[in-house]
């Protein structure tokens, strides 16, 4: 398989605080894998240096062969509206937008014509089961409702990697585990990587592969799925 | 999408902390009244100057016993001399005459003072009123001259009084700036609190810093905008109830401040106000906006 995304002894600080103290992943092409770990262990902030959020004070991060953590913020804009998605544990919709400008939000921000990127978000909603909710507003959606707009919004541009930190993390069990059937099922269509933050073992079941983050470590990967 | 998203975050952030940005537009205002204000004064000011200074004259008060052939003598050679434009003559009864007429109202004064003991003099008007210590120099040892005055040095002191308050007006409006700035960076900061979330969610679905601080600059320079045309207002309010109201009888002192004037200041006023904002959400979200 071939590597898709990686960080090789990566540190980051918070100020004084360490979060990563030398973390290093490597994440194959269309595999699912969950980072586990305690609260504090420093898996959001791997999470956040892999996607290009932050960048680490020290180490790489490298996708597709390329180093992530050398790019300009105009370039790790680019990269995480091109090739990447995000789903976040509450929805995080905009609350100004409908639900289907949500979706299309970055389609929209690739320069994506208005109809085109609706048209795409519309066939989302269907996928999803999410029909009729296309002009609501964030306030008007349930949770599991948002989440699900949420996921559309991270695979409409049909990213090469799909960042989910905790994404059933504020559903009940029953809507979580169909957030998850949805997510997995999308993105094995669609061959996307994916790399979910989680710290339910029902959740991380649904992936490939496992990782534990450990006061700013990751320890040796295990294989979960073959 | 675009335009229309910036602009209804706009809407949505004066709104959104509203007390806050009445504040932050009734400073800037402020401010920016105190500014047009100081400009006017600068124009004013140089109108005045050159209102007064072209009737400005140097006298050269000759002593009582002068005798003619001195006079004569004086009146030669400031006659050849290119720094003096024009020059009159003023013998005791012409002096006398002004006396009367400048103290008729202190009849004892003028019943106290006879013709005789007043100076003749000569009235001159420079070529360049500037040039006046070249006159001071060339005349002052000269046979019958007594003393020199330059009228622009009393004009002096009254524009360095105009140009004091000029400068109080400036440093007000500079103090004022200070607040309003501060003001325009606490409210941008505040609208970037709320709105945290949001801001995070656009960074991650890849919009660009521009696109996520616009709606903030301009929320900044729409109150700023704001701001400026209420000090228009208030400029206008002057000159209609101070210049063309209870100060109209000072017209002959104050060169007149005219619509035009007050119009050519709204463009500074609400440049640096529209600037100054800009700049100020800006530098602000640079430190506000990390995800």
């Amino acid at each position: 398989m071939t590597v898709m995304i990686e960080a090789r002894n990566a540190m980051f600080s918070f100020g004084r605080t360490p979060a990563l103290r030398g973390a290093s992943i490597a994440v194959d092409a269309g595999e699912i894998l969950a980072v586990m770990g305690p609260s504090g262990s420093g898996k959001s902030t791997l999470l956040h240096c892999l996607a290009g959020i932050l960048v680490p004070d020290s180490g790489e991060i490298l996708f597709d062969g390329a180093r992530v953590d050398s790019m300009t913020e105009t370039e790790r804009s680019s990269l995480r509206r091109d090739r990447f998605g995000f789903v976040f544990q509450f929805g995080q919709l905009v609350p100004e937008l409908t639900a289907a400008e949500n979706v299309a939000l970055p389609l929209l921000l690739s320069g994506v014509r208005r109809t085109e990127a609706l048209r795409k978000a519309y066939g989302w909603f269907e996928r999803l089961g999410l029909d009729g909710m296309e002009q609501r507003r964030s306030g008007e959606l349930s949770g599991g409702q948002a989440q699900r707009v949420a996921l559309a919004r991270g695979l409409v541009a049909g990213p090469e990697v799909l960042f989910a930190d905790e994404p059933t993390g504020a559903l009940d069990s029953l809507t979580g585990e169909h957030v998850m059937e949805l997510l997995v099922t999308a993105a094995r269509e669609q061959g996307t990587t994916v790399i979910l933050v989680t710290h339910e073992p029902r959740v991380a079941a649904y992936a490939d592969r496992e990782v534990i983050v450990r006061d700013g470590r990751v320890n040796a990967p295990e294989r979960i799925a073959p | 999408m675009r335009m229309k998203y910036v602009l209804s975050e706009v809407l949505v952030g004066l709104w959104r902390n509203v007390t806050m940005t009445i504040a932050m537009i009734i400073t800037m205002a402020v401010s920016l009244t105190m500014l047009g204000a100081s400009g006017l004064m600068y124009r004013q000011v140089d109108d005045m100057k050159d209102l007064y200074y072209k009737n400005i004259e140097v006298s050269i008060f000759l002593k009582t016993d002068v005798s003619q052939p001195q006079i004569d003598a004086l009146k030669t050679k400031l006659a050849g001399d290119p720094l003096v434009k024009e020059t009159v003559y003023v013998d005791k009864q012409e002096a006398y005459k002004r006396f009367q007429e400048m103290f008729q109202d202190a009849p004892d004064l003028i019943s106290a003072v006879k013709a005789d003991s007043l100076p003749p003099s000569f009235r001159l008007k420079l070529v360049n009123p500037e040039q006046y210590k070249d006159i001071y120099n060339q005349y002052k040892g000269a046979e019958g001259v007594d003393e020199i005055v330059d009228q622009s040095k009393l004009l002096d002191k009254i524009f360095d009084i105009l140009s004091s308050i000029q400068n109080i007006a400036l440093a007000a409006a500079a103090v004022m700036a200070i607040a309003a700035l501060l003001l325009v960076a606490n409210t941008i900061q505040v609208a970037a609190y709320s709105k945290r979330r949001e801001v995070a969610v656009m960074k991650l679905v890849g919009a660009s810093n521009w696109f996520i601080q616009a709606p903030f600059v301009l929320e900044a320079v729409v109150a700023g905008l704001i701001g400026s045309l209420l000090g228009l207002v208030a400029l206008i309010a002057a000159k209609y109830l101070l210049f063309d109201g209870s100060l109209k009888a000072l017209q002959g002192l104050l060169s007149p401040i005219s619509w035009g004037d007050i119009m050519f200041m709204f463009p500074l006023m609400a440049g640096v106000g529209g600037v100054i904002s800009a700049v100020t959400a800006w530098v602000t979200l640079r430190f506000y906006l990390r995800v």
